[in-house]
């Protein structure tokens, strides 16, 4: 499997020396207690904030991309999403009907209103919304904690599904050690600052 | 025709109509007596010091004395866009932000228009200079301070908004759009909101101090008009330039938004 996605020696907050690599179509998961950095982690790898290290995406060094070329195809996925339009639609220019379908909405979803959408459904349009870009990598941070079983099997298929259709990676942070064991091909955890391989 | 002197008298019974202002908001239990008490001295002896140094500076019209008087305004605008702000920029950068934005555009507008369009001899003639810089700078403040104030206030609120559209790939001035052009709009508000109610609704307070001193109106009003537009251009561009300034700031050279560059002033 070729690489996807290299990091080299980052320290971020209270997390140090982390070395990890994604390979194209590869799913990795992060666990940790709360407050262990998996958020930092992720954040410092979508380059939002000051860290030290370095990140290649397919041999190329992160610095060569615009930060906004490197967001739009490293996306972060936060465990809360935010919207700045009223409606739906226009945070989903680009999303296909079969993805919304996938995730259980029909198009008609793209005229709701923002704010009274539930926490499940915003997860679930946080996803369609972020995977619009065609990203290489998605940090996906507990992405199906405010689902139920159903939709949360739902979810982890059609991501399963983006893996091998387009070779997307998935760093994917989740508490659910099943959860981990069932989507990922390797395993991590955070203890004590470092990351630690945990399966398999 | 002389102009009626106002006796101390007058001025006392406007002030304490301040202190009776201030009593009811403290009855009222509004944080406002203190302030507003405060400002209201601050008003009077500004003005009075300033009466004195007008008249100095009348006497020896030299350059470097304007320029100075100048100067110190600048300065004291400044200070007084920082303290207006409920957050701001972390060390020198707000007041530098603010200082060099009003500096340009009041300063390049008062020039121009005392050489181009009042063309007094000298040029810096101060009986023209100061008082146009002084509306200018006047203005420009408050469109600086009103506009960064919100400009820093929303981006510290939308900050998890913001974030997310720069996790969707958006450029940092399209993540900060919506709030840097509400903020812009409100520091070029007043503006327009006066220019629209002027003479109709309110007489604006230079041509009423030209018609005091005994101006004809239509000449008063050619001034007014001259210095309405001259505010608007200073000030649109001091806000236009600080808004952009500072929002940059508000970001890093990776388009991190950096909020750790904002520290919280103690409220007044």
């Amino acid at each position: 499997m070729s690489a996807c996605l290299v990091i080299e020696n980052l320290d971020c907050g209270s997390v140090r020396d982390v070395n990890l690599t994604l390979a194209v179509g590869e799913c990795v998961s992060l666990a940790g207690a709360s407050g262990s950095g998996k958020t930092r982690l992720l954040r410092a790898i979508a380059d939002l904030d000051v860290h030290s290290g370095t990140v290649h995406l397919s041999g190329k060094d992160r610095r060569c991309f615009t930060p906004a070329q490197w967001r739009r195809r490293v996306v972060m996925v936060p465990a809360e999403s935010h919207w700045w339009a009223d409606t739906v639609g226009v945070h989903l220019n680009g999303s296909p009907d079969v993805d919304l379908e996938a995730l259980g909405f029909g198009p008609e979803v793209r005229g709701w209103a923002v704010r009274r959408l539930s926490s499940g459904e915003r997860q679930r349009l946080g996803l369609a919304r972020a995977a619009a870009l065609e990203p290489m990598v998605m940090l996906l941070d507990e992405p199906t904690a405010n689902l139920d079983a159903e939709t949360t099997e739902r979810v982890e298929h059609w991501l399963a599904e983006r893996r091998h259709r387009n070779g997307t990676a998935i760093f994917w942070v989740t508490h659910n050690a099943a959860q981990a064991a069932r989507v990922a091909q390797r395993g991590y955890r955070i203890t004590a600052s470092m990351l630690q391989r945990v399966f398999p | 025709m002389t102009l009626v002197q106002l006796g101390w008298a007058d001025l006392s019974v406007a002030a304490a109509l301040t202190v009776l202002l201030a009593a009811l908001a403290t009855w009222a239990r509004l944080e406002v007596s203190r302030p507003l008490l405060i400002s209201a001295a601050r008003m009077v002896v500004q003005l009075a010091l300033v009466g004195f140094v007008l008249e100095t500076l009348f006497a020896h019209a030299a350059l470097y004395w304007v320029s100075l008087m100048a100067l110190v305004m600048l300065l004291l605008a400044g200070r007084e866009v920082v303290a207006r702000q409920r957050r701001r920029l972390a060390g020198w950068w707000g007041f530098g932000i603010s200082t060099g934005a009003m500096f340009i555009s009041s300063f390049a507008v008062t020039v121009f228009a005392l050489t181009a369009l009042v063309q007094a001899t000298p040029w810096y003639e101060p009986r023209y200079a100061i008082p146009l810089l002084g509306m200018l700078l006047g203005n420009t403040m408050n469109g600086v301070a009103l506009s960064q104030d919100r400009l820093i206030e929303g981006a510290w609120q939308q900050r998890d908004v913001i974030e997310a559209r720069l996790m969707l790939g958006q450029g940092w001035q399209e993540a900060v759009g919506s709030v840097s052009r509400e903020s812009m709009r409100s520091g070029m508000i007043p503006l327009i909101n006066g220019m629209a109610a002027a003479g109709v609704v309110s007489l604006p307070g230079m041509m009423t101090g030209q018609i005091l001193a005994g101006s004809p109106p239509v000449e008063a009003v050619k001034y007014q008009i001259l210095i309405f537009l001259l505010i608007t251009v200073g000030s649109g561009f001091g806000t236009l330039l600080a808004n952009r300034l500072v929002a940059r700031r508000l970001f890093d050279e990776r388009e991190r938004l950096r909020v750790d560059r904002l520290v919280r002033a103690q409220s007044r």
